[in-house]
């Protein structure tokens, strides 16, 4: 495409429609990209049927102010810094029912010396009270057109206002308030102190003046930090006092008269009045998180198992083509298998966004954090985590996708490393294997020990998750909670646009498949690798290929089995990777494992469900679950002692609730934080704490003499 | 002079300060919360905090620790 002639940034508030705009204005599939450092899509696409003006979709923001890299980056687009090109025009997304806080960014658009159109959202629901665009357009001076996202009406007049205004600029506005001597003069100061390639504007040095000294910005010159910090001296409040008080000022006296008292929230208020009441507000909130994760757990299954077997059909058709050995294992173990991997987390991405985008667009996502504010911040979690934890239990997966709900890096960050310790369910078959076979029946007050134990399993996981938010969010720098004030914004119930809706999920899906897809396929396959190779049998080995010939000819399909079960697990034995197993066996020796259990940990990192398969395949027993169990709880030492006790198993059963055993877990925290450090810093903290619970748990459990 | 928190629901009530670090009070200044706006608590969170407030015709949740640093004139 070629480059566009003239950029257009659409900013404003959250919740104002600025996306549904954003796709009306644009149509075509956004690019999405990444500003540079920080996990905040930046998404670009032309104007509808004008390929020469490019489109910027601007984070949803209230000030300009900024203090965090995240934060700065409505500033960056909006004067054009940090390498962002300058816009020639600022769409501002303006909600007709929160006027005066949605022209407060105006007004600090213009005092940057921007030329900006507004486009006057909501205001089928401010209605009459509504201001007359005419005269809010003469008051602010420059051009108002009210659309309506969902029906698109005013579409084409804003389009128009926008052509227009690319072809002769609306003029500039003047400040709305006249700073004081003092300030005028720390203005003048930091203005000749901005950086070189900064524009000489007196908005970037009140931005300055309000946004540096206890800020965490990086990028800002040393020069600059110096002359503000000499101009400020012990008088920022006062700074931030007349600056605000200025703008909120000229706001009350020009902006309140326009419009009349709003009727808007009615409907709303009527329907918080049961979502937000207690109990029933709590009940209904209880109901509808077990919508969304009955659906998560159990509703995308078919399709999951659909997904598994119309893979293994597709594994076994190559296999019939080709003819059998290393070509053919490849394909069908490591690259279908492979891709069947990736695919499998589709059923749970897409409903979760379904639920999500539906939640958000309603607005209830931002009444699930007003309910549980009070719990998750005890543990030093956003409000918004919840639910992205309750999808935990599911997979982690697109749990840690569903953190983006939340605006603060910080918040994202913190969530995310917990997600992994909540019970997801591939660590089920797991639990169940080591419950069936390592633990004798039994009963405790009227439930069976086993049904116990895999509950406790779960109470377990929710307590970890917890204890580590808390823990991290103390003591791990950069995921510190700043005593800041978290606005949470409680929009009134809408209903939500189809076409929105759809183009979320297929972007989220898209992102998922390219970028955190393509990880997991390679590192399945280098998995497979590890696992296959070097593919040979000891020397003192049964010749099984001819004994296998025979079986077959006899028809003696469960001598076939056992032939081919004891085969591969001898093969397996020799693999690159069960040497790694059993390398690590002095590591995992004080827990209570031997090696056949080093080589399905290693194997566990392609999923944790896997664990089952590969033990199937070491003790020889292939993909007989039944016969695994058997050979589990009978299995003996040398000197005739049960190798796989309960203390062994609790063990083994704590280690998988807390290890980091989930090499698409950590694809998508590396595609989420931009970066490796956040995934290899999960790694470490989640297989450190998994190695010292299990060692307490089985050594402390051997002392208690089990 | 009470806070915020201290107000019941309903009430309309003007603010005289903002106090707090800076960029905590600068940060509820910005939302509209500026010495002299008349603000109402028409909500309260079942479980206690945050609230909800009304603000110039508009909406907002804070928590009650917020709220305590929101000096008010009733």
């Amino acid at each position: 495409m070629t480059e566009p002639r003239h950029r257009v940034a659409l900013c404003g508030n959250p919740n104002t429609g600025k996306t549904s705009l954003f796709n009306l204005l644009t149509g075509a599939q956004a690019r999405v990209g990444n500003y540079p450092g920080v996990t905040v899509d930046r998404r670009v696409a032309r104007l509808r049927g004008r390929d020469d003006v490019e489109v910027i979709d601007v984070p949803g923001t209230y000030s300009l102010v900024a203090r965090s890299t995240d934060e700065r980056i409505a500033l960056d687009v909006i004067a054009g810094l940090a390498g962002e090109p300058v816009p020639d025009l600022l769409v501002v997304c303006v909600d007709a029912t929160q006027l005066v806080r949605s022209l407060y960014l105006l007004l600090q658009a213009q005092e940057l010396g921007r030329a900006c159109v507004v486009a006057l959202t909501m205001t089928d629901e401010a209605g009459a009270a509504g201001a007359d665009p005419a005269r809010l357009a003469a008051v602010i001076g420059c051009p108002v057109v009210p659309v309506v996202g969902r029906t698109g009406l005013g579409l084409i007049p804003l389009r128009h206002a926008i052509e227009r205004a690319l072809v002769e600029p609306p003029p500039a506005a003047p400040w709305r308030w006249t700073p004081s001597p003092t300030l005028a003069a720390r203005l003048d100061t930091v203005t000749a102190a901005l950086p070189a390639a900064w524009p000489r504007s007196r908005g970037l040095a009140l931005w300055a003046l309000m946004s540096l000294g206890d800020d965490e910005l990086s990028g800002i010159p040393d020069d600059l930090r110096a002359a503000v910090a000499t101009a400020i001296g012990d008088q920022g409040a006062a700074i931030d006092d007349e600056a605000v008080l200025g703008r909120y000022t000229w706001l009350d006296r020009s902006i309140t008269p326009l419009h009349g008292a709003s009727t808007h929230r009615r409907l709303t208020d009527r329907i918080d009045r049961v979502l937000l009441h207690r109990p029933a507000g709590l009940l209904v909130f209880a109901g509808i998180m077990f919508v969304l994760f009955m659906s998560l757990f159990t509703w995308a299954q078919p399709a999951i198992d659909l997904i598994d077997s119309g893979f293994g059909w597709l594994a076994g058709a190559v296999r019939h083509v080709l003819p059998p050995g290393v070509v053919a294992d490849f394909l069908a173990d490591g690259v279908i298998a492979g891709v069947g991997s990736v695919l499998v987390f589709l059923p749970q991405i897409l409903l979760l966004f379904f639920f999500l985008g539906l939640l958000e667009d309603l607005g209830y996502l931002a009444r699930v954090a007003y309910l549980m504010d009070r719990i998750m911040r005890s543990m030093n979690l956003h409000g918004r985590a919840f639910v992205p934890m309750l999808s935990g239990f599911a997979c982690a997966v697109p749990a840690i996708m569903a953190t983006r709900t939340m605006e603060r890096q910080r918040d994202r960050t913190l969530t995310m490393l917990v997600i992994p310790l909540m019970t997801c369910s591939a660590r089920l078959p797991v639990y169940t294997l080591v419950i069936a076979s390592m633990f004798p029946a039994g009963s405790l007050a009227g439930m069976s020990t086993k049904s116990l134990l895999m509950v406790a399993m779960y109470a377990f996981s929710v307590l970890t998750a917890l204890a580590a938010a808390w823990v991290l969010g103390r003591t791990v720098k950069p995921l510190k909670a700043k005593r800041l004030p978290f606005v949470i914004e409680l929009p009134p119930y809408r209903v939500p646009r189809a076409r929105d809706l759809v183009r979320m999920m297929w972007s989220k899906t898209r992102v998922f498949l390219t970028e955190a897809g393509t990880v997991i396929l390679a590192c399945t396959v280098a998995l497979w690798a590890l696992l296959y190779f070097p593919r040979t049998l000891p020397a003192d080995a049964p010749d099984y290929r001819t004994q296998i010939a025979v079986a077959t000819s006899a028809g003696d399909d469960a001598a076939v089995k056992r032939l081919e079960g004891e085969r591969d697990g001898l093969l397996l034995e020799r693999s690159y990777g069960a040497r790694l197993g059993k390398a690590i066996e002095p590591a995992i020796a004080p827990l209570g494992f031997d090696w056949k259990i080093g080589v399905g940990i290693v194997g566990a990192f392609a999923a944790r469900e896997v664990f089952v398969a590969t033990m199937g395949v070491i003790h020889g027993v292939g993909d007989d679950e039944t016969r695994l169990r058997d050979k589990l709880h009978d299995e003996r030492d040398a000197k005739g002692r049960v190798v796989y006790t309960p203390l062994v198993g609790l063990s083994l059963m704590v280690f998988f609730a807390l290890a980091c055993q989930c090499m698409s877990t950590l694809a998508v925290v590396k595609r989420e934080t931009r970066g490796y450090r956040w995934p290899l810093f999960m790694l470490v903290y989640m297989t450190g704490l998994a190695w010292v619970a299990s060692f307490v748990v089985y050594q402390g459990g051997k002392l208690l003499g089990f | 002079m009470s806070s915020l928190a201290e107000v019941a629901r309903h009430q309309p009530v003007v603010i005289s300060r903002v106090t707090g670090d800076r960029g905590f009070r600068r940060r509820l200044m910005e939302l509209g919360l500026v010495p002299g706006a008349s603000v109402t608590i028409t909500n309260v969170a079942p479980l206690g905090d945050p609230i909800e407030i009304e603000v110039r015709r508009g909406r907002l949740s804070i928590r009650r620790f917020e709220a305590a640093s929101i000096l008010v004139d009733r």
